[in-house]
């Protein structure tokens, strides 16, 4: 059976979502003081950048911006490892009294959540930890929730929801698969 | 993308290039966490990793133990003079009187070519290779291969020569093993009762007759230590005239490429293989290669990790 994909979002649509992050983050913090972004490899990554784009156009100042492999943080190791490789972790300043917005593309159990705020503890001790997702697709299995969430999309666990970018990192399309 | 699929590292004869690509992308990548303040992380808790070393050790061991710590593992060393060994028992009992005690990767160094290929088909856990006899050391190969691809960006092309006991090193082996499937074009040199006949079948490999001809416009000059311990006393008349003919000064070192990196793997015998300046000069990359040693051995405790029986 051939799978069925429909397209919930452009790539217009996920910058006009970003800029809507921003300035909600922007908001929330009142300013950029403190303020880094830490985006989950791969696509979290890629959204961090257009986040911390949109951030300094709209504030005239640069944020800080990390990227965050959760490998090695994984709650699935104890049986078997991955066999790919293991991806960079590039936290380039001090996350120590920072307000961190986490950055990741669908929000899904919340696992990779939970994985990456153990990899930023064990960076320095923020000052807080906010997240920013552009999908919740639901089905969490562990208490998180997002603090900007670009759009709320209900699903079904047999339904996949992938966001697509192109050879330059920017986001493409966002598509749901059944 | 590739997989890496072996549980047991005992070659990198029995590596791929892409298992190789594989295992020095993931070092790259686990580096980082030796810099942090926090020097650990979570992957590899609840896994046990004996150290088991029948020959002394000090960079190999210590590093595979700071590698499998900062990976959260559990880290148990047993050396021979602290082992049941010296009361004559057997490789093999000792392996299986281990293995009841569940370990999930032995890390081991032996004096006997092979020995890791034996006892990969007695236990089941994961074997890794800490240098087998004169066969292979492959943590030190991997280690070597990321340090040159630190300064160069590549491997592809370049012009490695490596110099001194070739028949008893298993460093050259392993190297010449991961240079020539990278892409690399490796050149021996050193004295004929130290270099073993056929060494060129092993693939894009050349026997110079001369150190002055295998440095020639070198990438990569790697000098191999005088195993006293391995050889009989006849191969050499004495270490002065070795020194003469195949130890590296700052004088044959200007034959090599002007940006050429000076490479060792330990321990060196000073003032015999290398001149004190060579050792401690502009080109020396030798405490790199025992910095890069840490993440080169997490890389492969991880990825054994996640192999599968091939």
């Amino acid at each position: 059976m051939a799978v069925e994909k429909t397209i919930l979002m452009d790539g217009a649509g996920v910058k006009r979502a970003l800029t809507r992050i921003a300035h909600e983050i922007l908001e929330r913090n009142r300013g950029v003081e403190d303020v880094v972004l830490v985006g989950i490899r791969s696509g979290g990554a890629f959204l961090a950048d257009g986040i911390a784009e949109q951030i300094s156009i709209i504030e005239g100042e640069p944020v800080q911006v990390g990227a965050v492999d959760i490998t090695l943080y994984r709650d699935d190791c104890a049986g078997q490892l991955p066999h790919a490789p293991v991806g960079n972790t590039a936290i380039p300043f001090s996350l120590e009294a920072k307000k961190v917005i986490l950055v990741d593309d669908v929000l899904y159990t919340g696992r990779t959540i939970r994985a990456a705020m153990d990899a930023l503890m064990d960076f320095g001790r923020p000052s807080c930890i906010q997240l920013a997702v552009l999908i919740d697709r639901g089905h969490r299995e562990l208490p998180i929730r997002a603090d900007f969430v670009g759009r709320n999309v209900p699903t079904s666990l047999k339904e996949n929801v992938q966001v697509v970018f192109d050879e330059n990192n920017q986001p493409l399309e966002v598509v749901l698969e059944k | 993308m590739a997989e890496f699929k072996h549980k047991h590292i005992i070659a990198l004869r029995d590596l791929s290039k892409d298992d190789i690509e594989m295992l020095l992308s993931s070092a790259e990548s686990l580096r980082e966490i030796n810099s942090r303040d926090i020097k650990k992380v979570p992957t590899l808790r609840g896994k046990t990793i004996i150290n088991l070393f029948y020959e002394a050790s000090t960079r190999t061991r210590t590093s595979f133990e700071i590698a499998g710590k900062r990976l959260s593992a559990d880290t148990v060393n047993i050396t021979t003079s602290s082992s049941s060994a010296t009361k004559g028992e057997t490789l093999s009992d000792t392996a299986l009187n281990l293995l009841a005690m569940k370990p999930d990767i032995i890390v081991m160094r032996h004096s006997v070519s092979g020995s890791h290929y034996y006892l990969a088909d007695k236990v089941n856990c994961s074997i890794i290779n800490a240098g087998d006899g004169a066969h292979e050391h492959p943590s030190q190969g991997l280690l070597d291969l990321l340090t040159m691809k630190d300064k160069f960006g590549r491997l592809d092309g370049l012009k490695v020569a490596i110099v001194g006991d070739i028949t008893h090193s298993r460093v050259a082996r392993s190297n010449i093993q991961g240079l020539t499937k990278m892409g690399s074009s490796v050149f021996l040199a050193g004295p004929p009762t130290m270099m073993p006949p056929g060494v060129e079948r092993l693939g894009n490999v050349t026997v110079c007759s001369s150190m002055k001809e295998a440095i020639q416009d070198a990438d990569v000059v790697m000098m191999l230590r005088i195993q006293q311990e391995r050889q009989g006393k006849t191969l050499m008349p004495n270490a002065r005239e070795y020194s003469r003919y195949f130890g590296l000064n700052p004088e044959n070192l200007k034959l090599a490429k002007p940006n050429a990196m000076v490479m060792h793997p330990g321990p060196i015998n000073r003032g015999v293989e290398m001149s004190s300046s060579t050792v401690d000069g502009d080109q020396s990359w030798i405490l790199k290669q025992v910095e890069n040693g840490v993440a080169v051995r997490m890389s492969m405790l991880y990825h054994v990790c996640g192999g599968e029986i091939e």
